[in-house]
């Protein structure tokens, strides 16, 4: 915790600035609430928000998994073969051009108002990181490494299971990491589309009553959540990977 | 046991963007032996050649010409024959120590369990079993230097290629080593065969020294070292020790 200390510092001196701002020009709250009144309307409506929260929660879990599954499956196979990469990886890439925001009222059209659209859009968020640092990570092998395995008399297969798929996992997780900040804003785009249930609609709905502070709240919530994430793979990151320091 | 003969080797190489590729003729008509249980050492100017050989040898590469063979059977172009230790220790950061020791047998596909046993009682002889359940990253360069070859020693192989293992390691670790190697060397009386550009080392650890010329690499001199054994620091400044050193810089000087 301690070497976040100057960044917590900074942040609350921000906050004190903000709330100083809101209150000597007599903000209007509809336009800006001061970090008060946003706290207020946290306690306030939190039963309302978790009860929201929990469905994003679980949008982003499903859309989560589906990409780490798609991004090792897809990864692996061009690693493995060349063939695949050359004819897919530069598909992938030219994929992501496409804003999400055409596509996401597609997919509501396609799927309709339930979880199933939601979860696409957080997996075709999340998915593009995790597949590019897993194929850079299983490419970027050290040459003298698999010389060494090769004299052994190593297959391809031995190579691939000893040498690049553990030499992939800090780039993986890399990718990982920054899916996960994704994540919950890829639910929340799919949510506005269309939902009646969850952060994004939560958003939506009080925005159009013009209760700001209650917008800010989820706003909150929104990048809590993406946190939690991203320290749950930090935490995962260590386990699996105790040989590996971060610098 | 080893017996290298008249192997050559061109590379087809393409300077800068053209499409024409030049000939590197880099071995050339090259012979050599190693028998059983002998320490023998290849020095060359830098670029001429020696890990080339090496790559031969192990099967990476082939060789235009020649025949390598080992008890007298042909492996040439053949891999999994000889332990190969490269310029680096090469230790992979994701595994223990004892679990590095391991990569050579798990490669062959013995079994974990007799592989693990067999790696622990040779860390514990020489004192190292402390770092097994370490990763590589926490140890010395000197102590990375002794897995990688305590490795390459487990994969069992009955002849160990050792490519300039020490030229990374300050004076003082690498004379440490060198008492270190000899004692595994005698101990375990393996075939070694070792490349190296310090003069010294090479006459203090060796029975027999190749010098090869500058590229396209020929056997220049062959010089048998007949220095007692166990050999000792003091001996550096002994008589014949400085008469075959000089021998040996006029040999490599005259490449310049
Ligand atoms: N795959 C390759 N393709 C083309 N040329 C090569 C290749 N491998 C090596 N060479 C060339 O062959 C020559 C010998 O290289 P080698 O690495 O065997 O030298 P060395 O004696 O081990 O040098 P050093 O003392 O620096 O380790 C060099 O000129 C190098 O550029
Ligand atoms: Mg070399």
């Amino acid at each position: 915790m301690k070497r976040y200390g100057a960044s917590v510092g900074f942040f609350i001196f921000m906050l004190v600035i903000w709330e100083a701002v809101v209150r000597f020009f007599g903000i209007a709250e509809f336009i800006l609430p001061s970090p008060v009144r946003i706290g207020e309307a946290l306690s306030e409506t939190s039963a309302l928000l978790w009860e929201h929260s929990l469905q994003t929660i679980i949008e982003v879990l499903w859309g989560f998994t589906l990409a780490i599954l798609a991004g090792i499956i897809l990864a692996m196979l061009m690693g493995l073969f060349p063939v695949v990469k050359k004819v897919l990886y530069p598909l992938i890439i030219l994929s992501q051009t496409i804003p999400i925001m055409a596509v996401a009222p597609l997919l509501i059209i396609w799927f309709g108002y339930n979880l199933l659209p939601k979860v696409i859009v957080v997996a075709l968020v999340c998915f593009f990181p995790i597949t590019v640092s897993l194929v850079e990570g299983l490419e970027a092998v050290d040459k003298d490494i698999e010389k060494l395995l090769l004299a052994m008399g190593a297959s391809p297969w031995q190579i691939f299971k000893t040498v690049q798929l553990p030499g992939a996992l800090p780039s993986f997780f890399a990718g990982l990491k920054i899916s996960a900040t994704y994540s919950v804003m890829g639910a929340v785009i799919g949510e506005w589309l269309g939902a009646s249930k969850g952060l994004g609609v939560f958003m939506t709905r009080t925005m159009n009553s013009f209760l700001t502070a209650q917008v800010f709240a989820s706003i909150v919530v929104i990048s809590l959540l993406s946190l939690i994430f991203f320290g749950l793979i930090s935490v995962l990151a260590k386990f699996v990977m105790p040989w590996y320091e971060q610098k | 046991m080893l017996d290298i003969i008249n192997l050559a080797k061109t590379y087809e190489a393409a300077p800068g963007k053209k499409r024409q590729t030049v000939r590197v003729p880099t071995l050339d008509n090259i012979s050599l032996q190693v028998k059983k249980g002998e320490f023998v050492s290849i020095v060359g100017p830098s670029g001429c050649g020696k890990s080339t050989l090496f790559n031969l040898i192990s099967g990476l590469e082939r060789p235009d010409e020649g025949q390598i063979l080992l008890e007298g059977r042909e492996i040439t172009g053949e891999k999994g024959h000889v332990s190969y230790m490269l310029q680096k220790d090469l230790l992979l950061p994701w595994r223990t120590i004892l679990d590095n020791c391991l990569l050579g047998m798990e490669i062959q596909g013995n079994s974990r369990g007799q592989a693990r046993k067999k790696a622990h009682a040779l860390l514990e002889e020489f004192n190292l079993s402390i770092y097994e359940k370490s990763y590589p990253h926490v140890l010395s360069g000197g102590m990375r230097q002794r897995i990688a070859f305590l490795r390459t020693m487990l994969a069992n192989k009955e002849i160990l290629l050792l490519d300039e293992p020490f030229g990374a390691l300050d004076a003082y670790t690498k004379s440490e080593m060198h008492d270190w190697l000899m004692s595994v060397w005698h101990k375990y009386s393996s075939t070694i065969l070792f490349i190296t550009h310090d003069v010294e080392e090479a006459l203090f650890l060796s029975d027999r020294i190749y010098v090869l010329s500058a590229r396209p690499a020929t056997v220049k001199l062959t010089l048998a070292v007949n220095l007692p054994r166990p050999r000792s620091r003091k001996m550096l400044v002994s008589e014949e020790f400085i008469e075959l050193k000089g021998q040996l810089l006029q040999a490599l000087f005259e490449e310049r």
